[in-house]
């Protein structure tokens, strides 16, 4: 077939369908009609019109449901020059899990079941950095415990994401700044990147999730915090509505014995490249090669 | 034309839907099946998977373990018709048919599978080229989809042709049809072979990262397949006046031990490889046949599964015991089982167990799930029966069709 036809074809195709979905709108008197819906593309291949009205459509939704009217969904975009890495200070983290809950709080993770994109992982000094051996669910009175450390885990941000390269339907890619960002709206819940994943980083909403109006975070990002349905897969974007701001992750901010270091891997005179100068850094199964902008290392 | 088509789907019809009270009773049970698992599959659209026991951990199991049995079972169509048209053997020829038929169920029984599993089943269309967005070529999954659609449309192709020739009484066109036919082989090599991707592309999953996995995907899918056919071909043999000579069901049976010799060869490697080398990869392959830390849910099934195949291998060897009826069944059965737990859960959960943080999470499927899974089934049985309904009346007399 020549590509003049195919596009005639395309062309019929797409305006048949257009019509249909003014005759439904136009019947329904709103502007989600279910032939619409069925027509949406992908929230980045949209005008900026249609993004938009999308953004305006999911806060009016999201005000509706919690009774909240000051929640606001942005699409910020990655900035120029721009490309975050981060840093996790093992000899500092004593296990805490501040970080866990305060991400909780700032990504609107659901409560009930629970979600939790930062894992803290419990291993012994005595045998070193290995996962077999690591436990989750450590619950000792007091942390840290003399024998043990910890060893926080969320996305790694790599260069080379095995989660984007399997979704069968484009609902997940790298943004120029290196996040790696799902589409909520877009995603079919085949959880096939949750098996690709080395890091145990994207998890799923197995139901609906739950989250009191009064604890939810009010400022979110389409490709980040905002509420997700049921269905979809989530994970870290490194605090994608704050850092594209010039804010750090809510997880730096919230540590308290300064492990987390968080920056732009661009800026020769910044936190991360000084880091990575001066001190030696690591990444985790680095067999893989996932290439995490995710650095590990051991500053005393 | 438009007369002989009208004619074609009412008369099939007709015969599909006649018969005796054993036939409605079966009918029947497999509609109840049906309709118990609809309500199960209900339950899970209003609350989501979360009535499952996948988790996070091990994020596919039963669905997914079942759509890779089936679409071995789907790739098993070729071990007739190699045989058939190959070889040119005449006695397998007149039944390759059936072949195509249960190739057709079993896909659609694989592709619901995959759409009970997705958390959003309004969104299966993104899928599709030109309406959807599938992100071809890097997605194994796409390319799957892909593929088994096209093993589907070519499959019916064959049967519809096949079956309106022959109900109206006219020869099949043999230039349409074989071309098809011998194109089906390397189809049904390919959509093994892409499901085998699926998991070996995984390096997150060093249980399933194996070069080895499509080569044991083929060996086990061509003993599971022909072992439905050859129990109903003694149904058929019974029950209506198709000639099948008991030689095509004992070479099918050859046929089957020798596939049967690859797939625990094959396995065989792969266990040397694991306990020899004795890396922290091992811990997966000792859940599932040992458990780790009394982490052991998969252990019984496990040997059951290995237990069931190198019986049925030894009974398809011996010829003594290949065209013993009795022998014959037990060992299809015994091929069934063992190579349904073999992929349906011996591959998808230890893969996942431990998760790629080191974390034990213990997956059993919830009752809801096996509802699922069984309606699944029913539907499946249902296409194969109504189709081989179809069948048998244009293969034993092509007037019967008409004159009812």
């Amino acid at each position: 077939m020549s590509e003049k036809t195919l596009d005639r074809r395309t062309l019929m195709i797409s305006a048949g369908l257009s019509t249909m979905a003014g005759i439904s709108a136009a019947a329904s008197g709103k502007s989600a009609g279910w032939v619409e819906r069925l027509l949406k593309r992908r929230f980045v291949e949209l005008s900026d019109e249609r993004r938009e009205e999308i953004l305006a459509d999911l806060e009016e939704s999201c005000r509706k449901k919690y009774g909240r009217d000051d929640i606001t969904v942005s699409d910020t975009g990655a900035l120029d020059g721009v490309e975050f890495a981060y840093g996790l200070d093992l000899s500092r983290c004593v296990g805490c899990r501040r970080c866990v809950y305060s991400c909780v709080h700032e990504n609107n993770q659901s409560r009930d079941p629970q979600i939790q994109w930062i894992r803290v992982l419990e291993m012994k000094k005595d045998h070193g950095i290995d996962f077999a051996e690591s436990n989750v669910y450590y619950d000792p009175d007091e942390v840290p415990e003399p024998d043990s450390f910890y060893v926080p885990v969320a996305c790694q941000q790599c260069r080379k994401p095995a989660c984007t390269k399997v979704c069968p339907v484009k609902a997940t890619w790298q943004e120029p700044d290196g996040i790696v960002v799902i589409d909520s709206d877009w995603c079919l819940g085949c959880r096939c990147c949750m098996s690709a994943c080395p890091y145990g980083a994207r998890h799923f909403n197995w139901t609906e999730p739950s989250i009191a109006a009064e604890e939810i975070n009010p400022d979110t990002h389409i490709f980040g915090n905002r509420l997700r349905p049921k269905g979809v897969v989530e994970k870290c974007t490194f605090c994608i509505h704050r850092t594209r701001k010039g804010r750090y992750p809510a997880c730096v901010e919230i540590c308290p014995v300064g492990a987390r270091k968080f920056g732009n891997l661009l800026d020769e005179a910044g936190e991360m490249r000084y880091l990575m100068r001066e001190k030696r850094v690591f990444v985790l199964k680095r067999e893989l090669n996932t290439r995490p902008r995710f650095y590990y290392f051991y500053a005393t | 034309m438009i007369k002989d088509i009208t004619s074609f789907a009412t008369g099939s019809a007709r015969i599909a839907f006649k018969g005796g009270p054993t036939f409605y009773a079966w009918i029947g049970f497999l509609a109840i099946v049906c309709l118990w698992g609809l309500a199960a599959w209900w339950n899970q659209f209003e609350h989501g998977l979360i009535t499952t026991n996948m988790r996070d951990q091990v994020s596919w199991a039963f669905y997914i373990g079942n759509f890779t049995f089936l679409v071995g079972v789907a790739a098993a169509a070729v071990m007739l018709v190699i045989p058939a048209y190959i070889y040119n053997w005449k006695p397998i020829k007149e039944i390759a048919i059936f072949g195509e038929l249960l190739a057709v169920s079993a896909i659609v029984m694989s592709m619901l599978f995959v759409f009970v599993d997705v958390g959003r089943p309004d969104r299966v269309w993104q899928l599709m080229p030109i309406i959807g967005t599938p992100n071809l070529p890097s997605s194994l999954l796409g390319w799957d989809v892909m593929v088994l659609n096209g093993y589907l449309v070519l499959n019916l192709i064959i049967v519809v042709h096949l079956l309106y020739t022959g109900f109206h009484r006219r020869p099949y066109n043999r230039k349409f049809v074989v071309p098809l036919l011998l194109f089906s082989i390397p189809a049904a090599v390919g959509i093994h072979t892409v499901t085998a991707f699926v998991y070996a592309g995984t390096a997150a999953r060093p249980f399933w990262n194996s070069a080895i996995l499509a080569p044991r995907f083929l060996a086990s899918a061509f003993c599971s397949g022909p072992a439905i056919l050859l129990i109903l071909f003694q149904i058929l043999q019974r029950t209506t006046h198709i000639k099948i000579k008991d030689e095509a069901i004992w070479k099918i049976a050859e046929l089957m031990a020798y596939a049967m010799f690859l797939n625990l060869f094959l396995f065989g490697a792969e266990i040397f490889r694991e306990y020899y080398s004795d890396t922290h990869h091992l811990i997966h392959t000792q859940y599932l046949y040992s458990g780790v830390h009394g982490h052991d849910a998969l252990v019984p099934y496990a040997w059951a599964s290995l237990i069931c195949s190198v019986a049925a291998f030894l009974l398809f060897l011996i010829p003594a015991t290949r065209t013993n009826l009795v022998t014959l069944n037990l060992g299809c059965v015994l091929i069934f089982t063992g190579v349904y737990i073999e992929k349906g859960m011996a591959l998808v959960i230890p893969g996942m167990t431990p998760d790629t943080l080191g974390e034990f999470y213990e997956y059993v499927p919830t009752l809801n799930e096996v509802r699922i899974g069984a309606g699944i089934f029913a539907i499946g049985f249902l296409v194969f029966t109504l189709l081989c309904k179809m069948a048998i009346p244009i293969l034993q007399d092509p007037d019967s069709g008409k004159s009812a």
